[in-house]
């Protein structure tokens, strides 16, 4: 049994948005924190050299030099009895905040609505990298569970000296320490009254196996559920200030584009109106949405750009244009054995090449932010899954200290890997300069559909060969420019040559959910499928023939026992399996497909099987994964970004279609909870299996192999064909 | 009203603003926050003044007849329940009940619902009890960012009003022009179907 991952997690080098690394200054002075949190208990880090990478805490990263001595505070348990969890991570719908607090009472040993999570606020929170690679639960749930399970620890103490009573005759539950044997127990809030308390964080406690977790591993709804069902939550574009003003970006005729001149004039008569330029950026602020659009299609701008490349030449673009290593973004090659010599003397022998288009994220909330300036401090509100790589943007852009600038990050309208920038960030605070007033912007649909970033095109050439009994000997395996994320291959193959080659991308691109992992596997598992069907094997055979790990062998077998894989099934109806490891989680997709004789296809259902480790919330977890499956539908089947010479064709919901009621089939989840393992997170792994799965279905039901994503624009889950 | 934090724990930003020196400016605005936001009247050319018929209550409007009523709810009458989703009719986020039934706010223009009964999100519940579809929404946990929600509850409450025993197809069919990018169309579903059976009363 193995629990090592089977790859070591690093920060994945088609994350380009995130291209340069935060040059780390020093951390604000957190002692007026402990005065305004006033009494209690604080369970406190600080900082180490410890660690090459940390994503969360007071270490950055190219910090081995000598740090301040800083102290970053996770935990306030108040004379009133209330608890304060502090994280950089923040919630974007995947339902942390639930389950951070569920792990928070479980190991404090307090009721689940009594834990109250700052998340995002820059100036309160412990340094976070961000919200993405769904190291949330591995990382943050364990750091909350460290953390919470010191401040019951340290309360035990404290009973134990106030009582004059040995620790281990203690224990804590539903809010008190109680003395075993004696009818004596206090209330935490009794135990912290009129004391400042400082603990520090242990290297080593330890926690409550998951078996015997009581609030973790619960379905509990989301938390403030009832806020978003009555309207009541301030998302990012919700926020408002008195005085405040509507910007607007006068955006560029193109990509690149550079501004030549502008007649700002007759917008700048409008009431209330004020026009900026500087440099390429030109905007406007006024006292109403409707008068800032109005106000930027009154400026008259005149901008250059160069011819660009458009979609339909993208992937012939892709191959010719790769960077020389360094360039942007690293290249990485894996080698073993000798894949030259065995492919070229093998028996049988196969080679393929899958397309890859750009999709866009679309998260219902486009990117906003609402900026204020009291002299030369700045606060910002923003949806971002980087809070504080949102106020490095700002200290670069405005030149001045990040100490000076305070982001926060109000629960947002969905992200998935979309809002890691700062851009309307730096939009409004830019605007709010200019006017002396705070200035909101929140971007149009069509805005977030053009100047966004996109999940990266690619272009993936597979060559394999088998030995007579099915057993993979070589696999060959090139990317172009989608990205590292999931490119090495899981299957036993003794000579690998696996290489991601960094391209030049006519769009701008970036992190999406899952990255290039869903690139990687659709190219990998259709093409074992491929293999299998040359073979005249049974996929799923295949795929365990070749497979040693036993959680990811589980997961296929364990699926396709449910899904009835063996099963009898019509003429027209295909079955297909794509799956694999990713972000620490295995899964197994499974989809049944049939075919008319009209040519169009019905998606019957689709199965996933899945393996996190422990499971913190199963309902949570499932609605994790039946997201990530509808969101897939769009990439697997129709998503994909038009583009001519710098301009974005289909930039706006009528013109680019996302999954919608009637596309979604019955979608059937299967947990393998393993509680001997730590909980992983789940956010993006169930979408890399799905592409495939409906590719290979598509092939087992009509003997046409799909090669591309989208696997076809004109397809539609539901049977019915678009014009 | 306050400022989301994330928190949602206004007593402790109160403390915390006010307190701390590197914040004060935001202390400021928190104490401003407490009193009701007045709009700026900047005089604008053409607009006129106009009274709605919102959540039960006459409002009055200053803006020019064409302005999209989403516009009006979010940034005159501090109604941020309805969102902008993409100005175009295309993803519900922005639904609100006109005369009880379903419309797109983002491209109903002003002038089109004066006299008209006008419900939001947030005119659905009666005092402290929610509409048996918000409840429906929360047994269900029928959302995940629930940017969208209040647009799917709205054009479902839309549906219950005219149909009260829908079927799924029904469902699919009416609820077809909202979109959920975080794909939680299954729970909604359930959600539609739990609050059909448990009959809510047709409102207007």
């Amino acid at each position: 049994m193995s629990s090592k991952p089977l790859f070591p997690a690093t920060l994945e080098p088609e994350r380009y948005e995130l291209a340069s690394p935060p040059s780390w200054v020093f951390e604000s002075d957190r002692r007026f924190f402990f005065k305004f949190l006033g009494a209690g208990l604080f369970i406190v880090c600080t900082s180490s050299k410890a660690g090459a990478w940390q994503e969360s805490g007071a270490i950055r990263r190219n910090s081995e030099d000598a740090l301040p001595q800083e102290i970053d505070a996770w935990l306030h348990l108040g004379e009133k009895g209330e608890i304060t969890v502090f994280t950089g991570k923040v919630e974007v719908g995947q339902n942390i905040r639930t389950s951070l607090s569920q792990a928070v009472a479980e190991e404090l040993r307090v009721p689940f609505d009594s834990v109250r999570i700052v998340m995002g606020d820059t100036q309160l929170v412990p340094f976070d990298m961000g919200t993405f690679g769904s190291r949330t639960t591995p990382v943050m749930n364990l750091q909350l569970r460290r953390v919470s399970a010191a401040a019951r620890d340290a309360l035990i103490a404290i009973a134990a000296k106030l009582w004059n009573a040995d620790p281990s005759h203690l224990s804590a539950a539903d809010g008190k320490v109680l003395e075993t044997g004696s009818h004596r127990s206090a209330t935490y809030s009794e135990l912290v009254q009129g004391q400042q308390i400082t603990q520090l964080l242990p290297s080593e406690d330890p926690l409550i196996p998951p078996a015997q977790w009581t609030v973790a591993g619960r379905s509990l709804p989301k938390v403030d559920g009832r806020d978003f069902v009555t309207g009541a939550h301030r998302y990012p574009s919700d926020q408002k200030l008195p005085d405040m003003l509507y910007g607007k970006v006068v955006r560029p005729a193109a990509f690149n584009a550079v501004l030549l001149s502008a007649d700002t004039s007759e917008a700048s008569h409008l009431p209330g109106v004020t026009v900026v330029r500087d440099g390429n950026f030109l905007g406007v602020a006024a006292p109403s949405s409707a008068l800032a659009a109005k106000a930027a299609a009154a400026v008259r701008a005149t901008w250059k750009s160069d011819p660009q490349p458009s979609s339909s030449e993208l992937f012939e673009y892709l191959k010719k244009n790769q960077l020389p290593p360094g360039d942007r973004g690293e290249g990485s090659r894996f080698e073993a054995g000798n894949v030259n010599s065995v492919l070229s003397a093998a028996q049988s022998r196969l080679q393929s090449t899958y397309n890859i288009n750009y999709i866009a994220h679309a998260p219902l909330e486009p990117r906003a932010a609402l900026a204020v300036w009291d002299g030369d401090r700045l606060t910002v509100w923003t949806g971002t899954q980087r809070p504080f790589g949102v106020r490095l943007e700002l200290a670069s852009a405005f030149h001045i200290p990040e100490q000076n600038i305070r982001v926060l990050m109000p629960d947002t309208g969905s992200a998935y890997g979309g809002k890691h920038t700062g851009d309307a960030a730096i939009e409004a605070a830019r605007l709010a300069r200019a006017t002396k007033r705070p200035v909101k912007i929140v971007w149009t649909r069509e805005e977030e559909f053009t100047w966004a970033y996109f999940r990266p095109a690619g272009v993936i050439e597979v060559t394999s060969a088998t030995d007579p009994s099915g057993k993979l000997t070589a696999w060959e395996f090139h990317n172009y420019n989608s990205g590292n994320a999931g490119i090495l291959t899981y299957y036993e193959v003794s000579n690998q040559l696996i290489e991601f080659h960094p391209a030049k991308s006519p769009l701008r691109q970036g992190s999406y959910r899952g990255l290039a992992a869903t690139a990687n596997h659709f190219a990998r598992e259709v093409h074992m499928d491929e293999i299998a069907h040359s073979l005249k094997i049974d996929p799923l055979e295949f795929r365990v023939l070749n497979l040693k790990e036993e959680r990811l062998r589980s997961v296929f077998t364990e699926g396709a026992r449910r899904f009835g894989w063996n099963g009898p099934k019509p003429a027209n109806h295909g079955y297909g399996v794509g799956g694999g490891y990713e972000k620490l989680g295995y899964i197994a997709t499974f989809a049944e497909v049939a075919a008319s004789r009209d040519g169009s296809i019905k998606i019957l259902r689709v199965l996933t099987a899945f393996d996190c480790g422990a499971i913190v919330n199963p309902d949570g977890l499932r609605n994790q994964i039946v997201g990530a499956n509808i969101m897939g539908l769009g990439g697997a089947l129709f998503e994909t970004v038009e583009f001519a010479n710098g301009r974005i064709l289909n930039d706006r919901f009528s013109k680019y279609r996302v999954p919608r009621f009637r596309d979604v089939p019955p979608l059937e989840t299967l947990l393998l909870d393993r509680k001997d393992q730590p909980p992983v997170g789940a956010g993006e792994a169930p979408i890399v299996g799905l592409a495939p799965a409906i590719s290979n279905a598509i092939y087992d039901a009509t003997g046409i192999r799909l090669r591309s994503l989208p696997l076809s624009p004109l397809l539609v889950p539901q049977g019915r064909q678009i014009s | 009203m306050g400022l989301s934090t994330g928190a949602h724990k206004p007593e402790f930003y109160k403390r915390l603003t006010f307190r701390s020196p590197a914040t004060l400016h935001l202390g400021c605005i928190a104490q401003s926050l407490t009193s009701t936001y007045s709009f700026s009247v900047w005089g604008v050319c053409m607009s006129t003044k106009t009274s709605l018929l919102i959540n039960g209550q006459a409002r009055d409007v200053e803006a020019e007849p064409d302005t999209s009523l989403l516009s009006v709810l979010r940034e005159q009458l501090d109604l941020t329940g309805s969102k902008y989703g993409c100005g175009e009719g295309q993803c519900g986020a922005c639904t609100v009940l006109i005369e009880g039934k379903a419309r797109r706010s983002c491209i109903t223009p002003l002038w089109s619902v004066v006299n008209k009964s006008i419900i939001t999100i947030e005119g659905l519940a009666r005092e402290r009890h929610l509409h048996p579809v918000q409840q429906a929404f929360l047994d269900e946990d029928a959302m995940q960012c629930a940017y969208c929600t209040s647009g799917m509850i709205m054009s479902a409450v839309s549906l219950l009003n005219s149909k009260h025993n829908p079927s799924d197809t029904d469902i699919l069919e009416f609820m077809q022009g909202n979109i959920c990018r975080c794909g939680t169309y299954p729970r909604i579903l359930a959600a539609i179907r739990r609050a059909a059976s448990v009959a809510p009363e047709p409102r207007s």
